[in-house]
């Protein structure tokens, strides 16, 4: 029952935003109906559907998991786009170099690297937020912008004006910003090979998700984090390390965004360019509150952004609607989500009581 | 809380900061001065720093910031947090494109005050949105304004049309002996229309804001809206009209960089402006000229990386030359959001005790 | 002499007062008032007249119903069943915009002032005078300084609130109710902030306003200041009114059992203390409130193993950041604190709690005391999660906490569904008995209590009562907070009292009177 109950709101969120997305597309002249088709026909239809899915799929676990840690500390982590960019960049810079390391120990590496990377970036906000009283969300933001800057610059092929080329660009690649491939050792093994292309990190990213729950549920750790998630003066009052315990939480969230950029990068695109956007750590946000924080529904709802993601294409080959009303759905989606009450009014569900999945973040500019 | 205490030290380090900024500004003139009339023009680092072409880049990038600032103002002296000014913004920026385009054959003037009622009206309704999911649907305010900014960038790509161009754009216009003025008059009194509606918007806000009945109203609501309430003023429908007033601001920003600046739309292209114009707004202490202050700042930074690029004068890569503002953003940030003092009540839902 | 009846009967001993009731019309009547809130019958078939130049007074225990009849009445609230009778005519008010237009005022128990505002923009706040379309704040404030001086009601138009003590911000919200013109005014518990001879110059104030013809609602549970400035007293208990009287016709027991319904003890029984050594040691204690202002200057206080110190003084005088300083939540800019000889200035709360030995009631329960997001069992390993039986090698143990919760509440008498419930959920006693039963229930020497019995019914009060005394029987150092001087007079053995962040005196019960410590609290000394 309470299971039900918690996939419930999701669920009924999900079906208002195709069908406001519908009401959108009715009225700019597309079909929706056509539309939806094809989404279907691209996230199910065949085997290398179902692959594309969960291609999609394997970031937004992680990414939502990441904002989804930092919530529970009553946290607002818009910076996992910036975090995946640089641990993307720190596992590259790994994965390109080490010649003639065994997989074994380069592999673990360059995953490595790519979570230190992120942790390092996620870190900043935590520390800024306990040391200045800066709110995560802007300096997130912020970073994010300077992380897409300075990732740009790792792979500069270099200007017109006597600047120097960035460290890991590829000087074969001549004018085109971007880095040599990954080497062999660090790439993440096919788990189905072309033409599907499905990689390990996806059993990766649900094994995160497992130890996700444990840590935040079964551990003293992550009572701590809750509690200070959920009312952080008792948290102070019952002897938590507050601060320690922010900048953990960030720091952790931003781990898990890098972990996501480096399993993108060595299991799937096996270089970095500038063009590759930390896109999935935005969508981070609306999967995570999609699947209420939990590690189940973070995991249920990457799979259905997933499929979105991986249906878009198909969907506008075949029907001819822009892949960018996806956007517009996932963005209902999270509106939905974060607002029970307007569920409650379209389905007339006076049943779902009325504080029911209702996100709540430390408010304010005061960093308390 | 009590009177054996004296002004708090709040007040005393926000006076400060408001001399040191005076101060700045003061400086930053002289120079100006000094450098655009006399030969240390010749000096390429100074000619960077303080040219005239450096101070109009200046007022140019900070008029979406201010703008932007004044929507938060707005919004939060009611009581409303809101980080969806980006969102806005893009929406106001996507509404003045939309319907420029369609208006292309109308007289030049005629259309593009056609895009600017676009930008207000688009900027509004999102405005209307957020106070909406905020008041009647109890949202999270930081998650409400999350919404808004991923609602507008998705439906701004989705209803883009990629070929489509609006032609013309606001020009300056020159005020008759004030533009004389050496330095000043040209950085000042040579502007686009959209400039000086919101340098006079911060002088119209500052004004309303401390000694009208509604800007007495406001900042009751946002400090304390059950003593509003106590006395029979109405929390949310103060909250609902700041916030969609809010919106028009937000959503003329993005008009001027349109209808003004850049005379097209581009997917994406309000980057990052409106969180910068919420950092102004909490580095100016929620005060209309402190957000003025902190806008033309970060306008600096951002004249500043264009003129160093521009110039040539160093050979740091220009990615590192770029994150200025946003660094600049975050240290503005970190130094004085522990200092300010944001509205009491706000992101709070006020539930009116009325049954 | 006393009705106990559910619907009062209009009947009274004294004369003079039968005969104003014969002939004067009522300015204000509520006919059979019923107002329910979903699952709570706050007021129920409430029937009561007001008249002209008279005082009534209100009296009931926290959660009687005293506040919500009064919003209704103001206009907060609408009556779900009953009428309500201004100068006659029949009124339905929305908002407190037409109670005030009736002429109604309300000083509210928590004040309705805006701190960052001047006195001025809070008294015209929904009334404005505007000129030219901006703010006659001039003429505001001749209005202001008009009142103040014929009501003898002296504020400072251009003061800033929360530059004012909250005496002076009661007399603005006196000043903002006759601002507005009224001649009905309520006051919703207005003694409880005040020092004994601030409330004479209250009491002064209300007689002063009664003979120039306004009618006056005091709300209180205290007997002794109902029986003295009262002309009649209306009783509320459960939502009912259960009798109306005259202060001539009862006696402080009397309106104390109609109150609660039972015979009450009004003292705590407790022996005389056998004070062992010093446990708490506070030598010169200096720190700065949230917005850095100095909030202790220079506190030095001793508690002892088998007392009970209880610290007086007027809401905000630096009793709150002396408790946080003390537990490890604040910082202290000067200064030692020693318990048990160990020395434990600015240690975290844990090195406090742990290596104290001390166990620490706050004195705002929902925010520092539960988290109202847990179940019951959860809040009563708030502060012992990590330890063994609840917590093994870093995973927490549910069975064990279960098992300890089932035992607390069981053990303290927390009324609860289950130990399952949501902490929020519970009635403001019960949640206060889940805070004691936690921080009571562990190895103590010191014990540090603030505010106990805050918004919390007379059966728990008392019950709270208890339980310090006999941890105090136990040899545990106690130090109580409280702004009831009645509380602090019921349990202390000394009485320290707090002025501007000091401690301006300590006595010995035997030696305190509420005058004595009424004017050590203003700052009074000798």
């Amino acid at each position: 029952m309470r299971i039900f109950r918690s996939l419930l709101i999701p669920v009924l969120a999900l079906l208002a935003a195709l069908l406001t997305g519908a009401i959108v597309m009715l009225i700019f002249g597309d079909n929706p109906l056509k539309a939806y088709q094809g989404l279907f026909a691209g996230a199910f239809g065949d085997g290398r559907a179902w692959a594309t899915t969960i291609r999609k799929m394997t970031p937004l676990i992680l990414t939502g998991l990441s904002v989804a840690y930092a919530f529970k500390a009553g946290l607002l982590n818009i910076g996992a786009s910036g975090q995946f960019i640089f641990g993307t960049v720190c596992s590259v810079a790994v994965g390109i170099s080490m010649e003639g390391m065994p997989m074994l120990i380069h592999l673990p590496l360059a995953i490595g690297a790519g979570i230190v990377g992120g942790m390092f970036w996620g870190a900043i906000p935590g520390l800024l937020k306990v040391y200045t009283g800066a709110h995560e969300v802007i300096v997130t933001i912020m970073l994010n912008y300077v992380a897409s800057l300075f990732a740009g610059w790792t792979v500069y092929a270099g200007g017109t004006q006597g600047q120097t080329p960035g460290p890991l660009w590829d000087p074969t690649a001549g004018a085109i910003s971007e880095t040599p491939d990954v080497l062999a050792s660090a790439q993440i093994p096919w788990m189905f090979g072309p033409p599907y292309r499905v990689h390990w990190g996806v059993v990766l990213a649900l094994l995160v998700a497992v130890l996700f729950w444990w840590l935040i549920y079964k551990s003293i750790f992550g009572f701590e984090l809750r509690t200070v998630g959920q009312n952080i003066k008792a948290a102070r009052y019952a002897g938590i390390a507050v601060n320690r315990t922010i900048i953990l939480a960030m720091t952790i969230a931003g781990g898990l965004a890098g972990l996501a950029g480096a399993i993108e990068t060595l299991g799937l695109n096996h270089k970095f360019a500038p063009e590759f956007s930390g896109a999935v750590g935005f969508d981070g946000i609306t999967v995570a509150l999609l699947g209420q924080t939990h590690p189940l529904g973070v995991v249920l709802a990457a799979f259905m952004f997933g499929a979105l993601d991986g249906g878009a294409s198909r969907m506008q080959f075949e029907s001819g609607v822009a892949a960018d009303i996806i956007q517009v759905i996932q963005a209902l989606v999270l509106a939905f989500v974060a607002a029970p009450m307007i569920i409650r009014s379209i389905f007339r569900a006076r049943w779902l009581s009325e504080a029911e999945g209702q996100a709540t973040l430390t408010t304010g500019w005061g960093g308390n | 809380m009590e009177g054996w205490k004296g002004a708090s030290v709040n007040q005393l380090v926000w006076k400060r900061t408001q001399l040191i900024s005076i101060v700045v500004i003061a400086l930053l003139l002289l120079m100006a001065i000094l450098v655009n009339t006399t030969a240390l023009r010749q000096q390429t680092w100074l000619r960077v720093l303080f040219g005239i072409s450096a101070l109009n880049f200046m007022l140019r990038a900070s008029v979406p910031l201010i703008l932007g600032a004044l929507s938060g103002i707005l919004c939060e002296r009611s009581g409303i947090i809101n980080i969806g000014i980006e969102g806005m913004m893009l929406a106001g920026a996507f509404g003045a494109f939309f319907f420029k385009v369609q208006t292309n054959s109308w007289p030049l003037l005629a259309s593009l005050m056609v895009g600017v009622l676009a930008a207000l009206l688009v900027g509004g309704l999102m405005g209307f949105l957020h106070a909406l999911f905020s008041i009647r649907y109890r949202m999270d305010q930081i998650i409400s304004g999350t919404v808004i900014i991923v609602l507008a960038t998705g439906i701004t790509s989705y209803l883009f049309d990629r070929d489509a161009v609006a032609q013309g754009k606001f020009g300056e216009i020159r005020i008759p002996l004030l533009a004389d003025i050496p330095v000043i008059g040209n950085v000042l009194f040579n502007n686009p229309p959209i400039t000086y509606l919101a340098l006079i918007l911060v002088v119209v806000l500052h004004v309303a804001i401390f000694y009208t009945r509604w800007g007495l109203r406001t900042r009751a609501v946002g400090e304390h809206p059950s003593a509003a309430d106590t006395v029979g003023i109405n929390v949310n429908r103060f909250r609902y009209l700041n916030t969609t007033l809010g919106g028009m601001l937000a959503g003329l920003a993005g008009g001027f960089l349109v209808l003004e600046a850049v005379g097209q739309f581009q997917e994406g292209m309000t980057a990052g402006r409106g969180f910068i114009a919420l950092a102004a707004m909490i580095f100016g202490n929620w005060n209309p000229f402190g957000a003025l202050a902190a806008a033309l700042l970060f306008g600096y930074t951002q004249a500043l990386q264009n003129e160093l690029l521009l110039a040539g004068v160093t050979t740091i890569p220009r990615q590192f030359v770029s994150m200025l503002p946003y660094v600049v953003t975050i240290v503005a940030v970190a130094g004085f959001v522990g200092r300010v003092r944001p509205p009491a009540a706000e992101g709070k839902v006020y539930e009116t005790e009325a049954h | 002499m006393l009705d106990e009846t559910s619907t009062p009967l209009l009947f009274y001993s004294s004369p003079k007062l039968e005969e104003r009731i014969l002939n004067d019309q009522p300015v204000l009547q509520v006919n059979s008032i019923t107002k329910r809130f979903p699952g709570v019958v706050a007021n129920e078939d409430v029937s009561l007249a007001l008249y002209p130049g008279e005082i009534l007074a209100l009296l009931g225990e926290n959660g009687a119903g005293k506040s919500t009849l009064m919003n209704v009445i103001y206009g907060l609230y609408q009556p779900s069943e009953g009428e309500i009778f201004v100068k006659g005519q029949p009124v339905s008010m929305n908002s407190p915009r037409d109670a005030i237009a009736l002429g109604i005022g309300m000083v509210h128990q928590h004040f309705q002032l805006v701190p960052v505002m001047t006195v001025a923009e809070n008294i015209m706040l929904g009334s404005e005078s505007v000129k030219n379309g901006l703010l006659d704040t001039r003429a505001v404030a001749r209005r202001i300084t008009e009142l103040s001086e014929r009501y003898n009601l002296a504020v400072d138009p251009y003061a800033v609130i929360e530059d004012l003590p909250v005496g002076v911000r009661q007399r603005v919200e006196i000043v903002k109710a006759l601002y507005r013109n009224v001649d009905i005014l309520i006051l919703d518990e207005p003694t409880a902030v005040l020092t004994p001879q601030e409330i004479d110059g209250l009491f002064e104030v209300m007689n002063l306003l009664k003979s120039q013809g306004h009618s006056i609602i005091f709300i209180t549970h205290k007997l002794k200041e109902v029986l003295r400035v009262a002309d009649r007293i209306a009783v509320l208990r459960d939502g009912k009114l259960v009798g109306q009287t005259t202060p001539h016709d009862s006696t402080e027991a009397e309106l104390a059992a109609m109150m609660v319904g039972r015979e009450v003890i009004l003292t705590v029984d407790k022996t005389a203390a056998h004070p062992g050594a010093a446990v708490l040691e506070i030598d010169g204690v200096a720190a700065r409130d949230d917005l850095g202002q100095p909030a202790l200057r220079g506190v030095s206080l001793a508690v002892h193993a088998g007392e009970i110190v209880g610290v007086a003084g007027v809401q905000g005088n630096g009793q709150t950041e002396l408790v946080e300083v003390l537990t490890g939540l604040r910082h202290a800019d000067g200064g030692h604190i020693r318990i048990n000889g160990q020395e434990l200035t600015n240690a975290s709360p844990r090195q406090i709690t742990d290596a104290g030995q001390m166990s620490h009631v706050p004195e705002d329960r929902h925010a520092y005391g539960m988290v109202a997001s847990y179940d019951v069992a959860h809040n009563m390993v708030l502060n012992s999660y990590y330890r063994p039986p609840f917590a093994r090698a870093g995973v927490i143990n549910e069975p064990a906490i279960h098992q300890y919760a089932t035992q607390l509440v069981a053990e303290f008498d927390v009324r609860t569904p289950s130990v399952d419930a949501l902490a929020g959920s519970l009635s403001g006693g019960n949640q206060q008995k889940m805070v004691v039963a936690r921080e009571f229930s562990r190895p103590l020497k010191l014990l540090v209590v603030a505010q106990p019995t805050r918004g919390i019914d007379v059966g728990s009060i008392e019950f709270i009562h208890n339980q310090i005394v006999s941890k105090r029987d136990e040899g545990v150092a106690v130090l109580v907070v409280s702004s009831e001087l009645d509380e602090i007079m019921a349990l202390s053995d000394r009485i320290a009292v707090m002025y501007k962040g000091e401690i301006i005196d300590i006595v010995p019960r035997s030696q305190a009177t509420r005058e004595g410590l009424g004017l050590l609290m203003a700052g009074v000394k000798d």
